[in-house]
């Protein structure tokens, strides 16, 4: 296993953000976290990076990376894997490029960093991986600033940094959801031909369960920071069992909004909104058990 | 360009060529004593114009002494500016970057020592430390490096919050080269125009302690020093007195003028536009 995560509990003071969330990535798998805003998937990426933003701390649990505990690891060996073994394509790709500097700089600070490259040899390497992902003339990008290129160009220098120095985990935090449809297409048919090339494990969060049908291999669901069901993307597609699951794969309408924890749940957190709600549902916190082939719920009904 | 900008740019570029030049310009020795020729109008009130601003009570040459005093005056604005951006800078990013415990010690020291009120303490200092230019420097640098260390945190709080810092920290970068390398590029515009404003500060400040003869060494002449010895001499000499503080005034809106000239040019809003 390249990355196994154990009962993983981050908290923003009071406010659990994610509570005991396991799941495991192999060589070159691609899993889908997904949810809705504030379900903690995007804290569950940060959180491989050990990058939780303040006032975030993760409370409890394991990550183990290569078996590697990355929770116990001193920040500078941290240090030197972030970018270079676990690397990160961010959400907004304006807000992620430095609006101070030309894109050459910070588009080179990866290799110089964790290659050793000088910055002449790291923008040649830069130049070659931009026109690989269809930029006409990369020489003239790596010039500009930031504002000065399209999102789309600017999140194709996020992507070209996050696989300069070939990593072997990818977190992509809805890479795409800042851009327009024919530009995500685009994106993501990029990312997905970058990925399989290099065969990159890849951790993709999103709410959008298109793009996981299309680029991942399992899924994840995450509801007000409990994973619920966890699945090969085809038997959640096809035979969802969570009720929220079946809720979000037919696109059935909720009455309500997700709760947020702030203890540790004594119920189950999607029983206000369960159509299938039982007595059990608000005693006790359903556990994730197996189901079948690599398909665990966490749901009384099962 | 905007009209502040022009005019804060006028002032600033005539005041340092003023300072420079003073040893070409100036038609006589600044501390030439001529009492047979004490206190001489300036020419457009009958004056000779071999003292074309008059002289003062002592017969010394105004418009020399005038020129003079410019040097003291870029010379305390640059370096008190300098020292004081110097330190307050990196304590304002620290503490601004890391936050929690250092941040709140940094922050109280900042405002226990901004609650002394400045004049007081730069009186103070320079009665202990005695008269001189650096001791004038350092005199002000310590009253105010507290307004960059405040001001930079405040403004590093929200930029540590943006996505390119936690790209940086994602891509394997430290703490102190994000802060050299990320953050304080983007405090550049703000930097340049504190620095303008904290000059007319610094101006002002030296003028106040050389006015109460605990500035620059009597023979060094400046404008505060200059008012203080044509205040005896208003009713029949008004120039002596008027003729630095008018100096001093033009000075201290021309560094105005030039911050906020600044600001409105850099302001990040606008920096789009005005890269292009």
């Amino acid at each position: 296993m390249l990355l196994q995560v154990k009962d993983l509990t981050v908290r923003y003071g009071g406010h659990l953000a994610v509570w005991e969330a396991g799941f495991t990535l192999g060589e070159g798998e691609v899993l889908g976290l997904v949810g809705e805003s504030g379900a903690g998937k995007s804290t569950v990426g940060r959180a491989l990076l050990r990058l939780v933003p303040e006032p975030g701390r993760i409370v409890s649990g394991a990550i183990a990376f290569k078996g590697r505990d990355l929770l116990g690891l001193p920040e500078a060996e941290l240090r030197a894997l972030r970018g270079a073994e676990i690397a990160l394509i961010p959400q907004d790709p304006l807000a992620a490029l430095n609006p101070a500097f030309r894109i050459g700089l910070q588009a080179t600070d990866a290799l110089a960093i964790h290659r050793g490259l000088s910055r002449r040899e790291a923008a040649g390497v830069m130049a070659r991986l931009l026109a690989r992902m269809g930029i006409p003339d990369p020489e003239d990008t790596l010039r500009r600033y930031p504002h000065e290129i399209s999102g789309g160009m600017r999140q194709r220098v996020l992507i070209a940094i996050a696989f300069s120095c070939g990593p072997s985990l990818l977190v992509a935090d809805e890479p795409t959801t800042s851009l327009d449809v024919t530009t995500q297409a685009q994106i993501l048919r990029l990312l997905d031909g970058l990925r399989s090339e290099t065969g990159v494990a890849t951790c993709f969060i999103t709410h959008d369960l298109g793009i996981v049908a299309h680029l991942t291999h399992r899924v994840a669901i995450l509801y007000a920071g409990c994973l619920v069901e966890q699945a090969p993307t085809e038997t959640i597609l096809a035979a969802p069992l969570h009720p929220y699951t079946r809720a979000l794969v037919r696109s059935l309408p909720l009455e309500g909004i997700m709760p947020a924890l702030r203890e540790p749940p004594r119920a189950c957190p999607f029983s206000d909104r369960c159509p299938e709600r039982m007595a059990i549902c608000d005693t006790a916190h359903p556990p994730l058990k197996s189901v079948g082939a690599g398909h665990q719920v966490a749901c009384h009904l099962y | 360009m905007n009209p502040k900008l022009l005019g804060g740019v006028v002032i600033g570029l005539l005041l340092c060529l003023a300072a420079v030049l003073a040893p070409w310009l100036t038609p006589h020795d600044p501390n030439r004593q001529d009492l047979s020729a004490i206190r001489q109008p300036p020419v457009w009130m009958g004056g000779a114009w071999d003292h074309p601003l008059g002289t003062d009570s002592l017969g010394r040459d105004l418009l020399s002494r005038l020129l003079w005093s410019a040097r003291v005056a870029v010379m305390v604005a640059l370096g008190a500016t300098v020292c004081a951006a110097v330190i307050g800078t990196p304590v304002g990013l620290v503490s601004g970057y890391f936050r929690g415990r250092l941040d709140t010690v940094l922050m109280r020291v900042v405002d226990v020592w901004m609650s002394i009120p400045a004049v007081l303490l730069a009186i103070a200092l320079m009665a202990v430390l005695g008269v001189g230019l650096l001791k004038v420097i350092l005199a002000i640098v310590l009253v105010d490096w507290t307004r960059f260390a405040r001001v930079i945190r405040g403004e590093v709080l929200a930029l540590r919050e943006r996505e390119f810092v936690e790209a940086s920290r994602a891509i394997g970068l430290g703490p102190f080269r994000i802060m050299a390398e990320e953050l304080l590029p983007n405090l550049v515009p703000l930097l340049i125009v504190l620095a303008s404003l904290e000059m007319a500060i610094a101006v002002g400040v030296e003028a106040l302690l050389s006015f109460v003869g605990l500035g620059v060494e009597a023979a060094v002449p400046s404008w505060g020093s200059m008012i203080a010895e044509g205040r005896g001499y208003l009713l029949v000499g008004w120039w002596g007195m008027t003729l630095p503080m008018l100096a001093l005034v033009v000075t201290v809106v021309g560094f105005n003028l030039l911050g906020e000239g600044l600001r409105e040019r850099l302001d990040p809003r606008l920096r789009t536009d005005a890269a292009r």
